[in-house]
């Protein structure tokens, strides 16, 4: 097997490891940091994680599929997660869909020909006091008018919001700083965020 | 009627810098804990019993007792469930957010009280905001000697670990949770054991409290289980902290004392919920997440009261209550939680990863104009195979409460609004018209 991850990310992987009694619980971490590393889930990031969890790769796949969140095929930089979820539905979120559907001309579960915009119907993204709620790479952007919609999509198209909205797979920015006793230290400690 | 309780666990969400480590000293934090260590570990747990603190995940389950199950043995864990996905839930997705201190102290307090010396914050996978601040929080809180070996001094240790989800509404199931864990899917264990106390995360004994519940201990040892027990009434004891969205005026969080504040005082007061959006006619509204009976105007007067909500015929459950109004479709309502059973099923069994998807097809086709006069009859009896009876709480057929709770929002339309759902098939789709249909969603 090649290895896959970059050099550091080998040893922040190694380090997610060590903060589990049984390393296969930190299967869906790795997934989290081969996304942050290449934006989606590719089979040969999983065949790396399969053997740092002491699992097989197919383990790591059938586990995979089973979250919305990990991506086994490519996504783009910005996934744009749409809420219809039972109180975004009565806040106008499908037709907010319906206008993103045609702005960007595809249809949810899709993704532009340029690789920019993935759109996603979501479940429930418990920022209902804001709907319809809306994510772009997991981060909130508020409840969203088709005129604010529109110009969120410039501003991205922009890199405007990359401080704030990192591209896709980048989850957690900040990163544990503390090792578990009886382990090595997490090779590369820093504050973020 | 609003009381004059104290807020417990949003009572530092008015500043802006209420997830920092500095402000969580300045306004006291980390006192509790300091204070739970110079007491007996059975003495913590006995004033968490004496608040009668019953569990804020949505199950309604005493804390305390839930403790009290833990099996002895060498190693035990305590895993706090911050996967908050019910729809229209929002309140630990705030509390994780704003507090994450408050949810590092109530961890430790638990763990010392039960004899935990490792924990894992569960935290769902699309709050990326959350997991920075709690995985901030915690590397702020090792730093600080909250968190580690020897805490403040003491003879107690704790490591806690912040894991982030991936995105599967069943993880907040407990023992589907403790499977997520595990690097597995987001499967619910078979009953019994029914507690993870016995039997939990890599078959040890595990505790796994929610955020909310878990938010609550500071405040508990600070002030002692009989002030929270004074707040409220009967088995309700405390404040708990609502979400309230839909078409009401003013959607958001609210921390209430239980029992005393009703439904009513949280929908209508200009205080807090302010009415019906555009000041129209409340028609319905879901008293405590998606899986819970629909209530209708006629029992707005009910407090927020675990009993009294079970006793008229559902659920407090997590706290959230959504409001539908005139303008609101019934049969779009109802088809559009059933969709959401229907793709977050774990599809372990028959009943519910069958049925949850014809319940689906079934209401899309009336809702989009192609039902059939036999249709009713057809959702009723297809509920009957997923909870026999179709009565609350439902019978169970299925390895957890998932596939059970699914006719829940189908049954209460159809019994409320019958007529609503018969006017779609005559009619050949919704008497109101719309611009966005559900064939947006649905494909």
């Amino acid at each position: 097997m090649t290895a896959h991850f970059s050099a550091e990310n080998r040893s922040r992987a190694e380090a997610l490891v060590a903060l589990y009694p049984r390393r296969r619980s930190a299967l869906i971490p790795l997934c989290h940091l081969a996304q942050a590393q290449d934006g989606w889930l590719c089979a040969e990031a999983m065949e790396e994680i399969a053997d740092l969890c002491g699992v097989t790769p197919a383990e790591v796949y059938g586990t995979a599929t089973f979250y919305d969140m990990l991506h086994t095929e490519r996504v783009g930089r910005h996934v744009i997660a749409i809420c219809t979820n039972i109180a975004c539905l009565l806040s106008g979120a499908y037709e907010l869909v319906e206008h993103a559907e045609r702005r960007l001309g595809i249809r949810c579960g899709q993704t532009t020909a340029d690789g920019e915009f993935t759109l996603e119907e979501a479940e429930c993204l418990a920022g209902c006091d804001a709907a319809p709620c809306v994510q772009v790479n997991h981060r909130y952007v508020g409840a969203l008018s088709e005129a604010s919609f529109d110009a969120l999509l410039a501003d991205l198209a922009q890199g405007e919001r990359r401080g704030e909205i990192p591209r896709h797979g980048v989850l957690c920015r900040v990163e544990r700083a503390v090792a578990l006793p009886g382990t090595a230290a997490p090779s590369r400690a820093r504050r973020g965020g | 009627m609003l009381t004059d309780a104290p807020r417990i666990v949003t009572r530092r969400l008015g500043y802006d810098d209420s997830y920092t480590l500095e402000r969580y000293l300045a306004t006291g934090g980390y006192g509790a804990l300091r204070k739970a260590l110079r007491m007996k570990p059975e003495a913590v747990r006995d004033e968490v019993n004496r608040a009668s603190l019953l569990g804020r995940g949505g199950a309604g389950f005493p804390a305390g007792r839930k403790w009290s199950m833990l099996r002895p043995a060498e190693t035990t864990y305590l895993v706090v469930n911050g996967d908050e996905s019910e729809p229209a839930t929002f309140k630990d997705h705030l509390l994780i957010e704003r507090d994450p201190h408050q949810i590092i102290e109530g961890a430790a307090i638990a763990a010392y009280a039960v004899g935990v010396r490792r924990a894992f914050v569960f935290c769902r996978g699309e709050f990326a905001l959350g997991l920075e601040r709690l995985t901030q929080a915690c590397n702020d809180a090792y730093g600080y000697g909250a968190l580690g070996s020897r805490i403040f001094g003491s003879s107690f240790s704790l490591d806690i670990v912040v894991h982030p989800g991936a995105g599967a509404y069943i993880c907040g199931e407990e023992t589907a949770l403790l499977e997520s864990l595990e690097g597995k899917r987001g499967f619910p264990r078979i009953k019994p054991p029914y507690f993870p106390a016995a039997i939990g995360l890599y078959g040890e004994p595990t505790v796994v409290n929610n955020v909310e519940t878990i938010s609550t201990l500071p405040w508990i040892v600070e002030n002692g289980g009989d002030a929270f027990a004074a707040l409220g009434a009967r088995t309700s004891t405390g404040t708990r902290l609502f979400a309230l969205s839909g078409r009401v005026a003013r959607p958001g969080w609210y921390e209430l004392e239980m029992s005393k504040t009703t439904f009513r005082d949280l929908i209508f007061d200009p205080t807090l919920g302010g009415g019906v959006a555009g000041g129209g006619e409340l028609k319905a509204f879901i008293p405590g997440g998606v899986s819970a009976p629909w209530f209708g105007p006629d029992q707005l007067d009910l407090g927020l009261d675990q009993d009294a909500v079970a006793q008229a015929g559902s659920m407090l459950g997590s706290g959230s209550v959504v409001v539908l109004d005139e303008t609101s479709c019934a049969v779009r309502a109802a088809w559009r939680i059933t969709r959401f059973f229907s793709r977050e099923s774990c599809g372990q069994c028959t009943p519910c990863r069958e049925g949850g998807h014809w319940l689906e097809k079934v209401l899309r086709r009336i809702e989009e104009g192609e039902g059939r006069s036999s249709d009713l009859d057809l959702v009723m009896d297809v509920c009957d195979n997923l909870a026999p009876g179709v009565s609350w709480p439902p019978e169970q057929t299925t390895v957890c409460v998932f596939g059970p709770s699914i006719p829940s929002s189908v049954a209460s339309a159809i019994r409320m609004f019958r007529a609503e759902f018969l006017a779609h098939v005559r009619m050949g789709g919704c008497p109101r018209g719309r611009a966005g249909g559900p064939e947006a969603g649905a494909r």
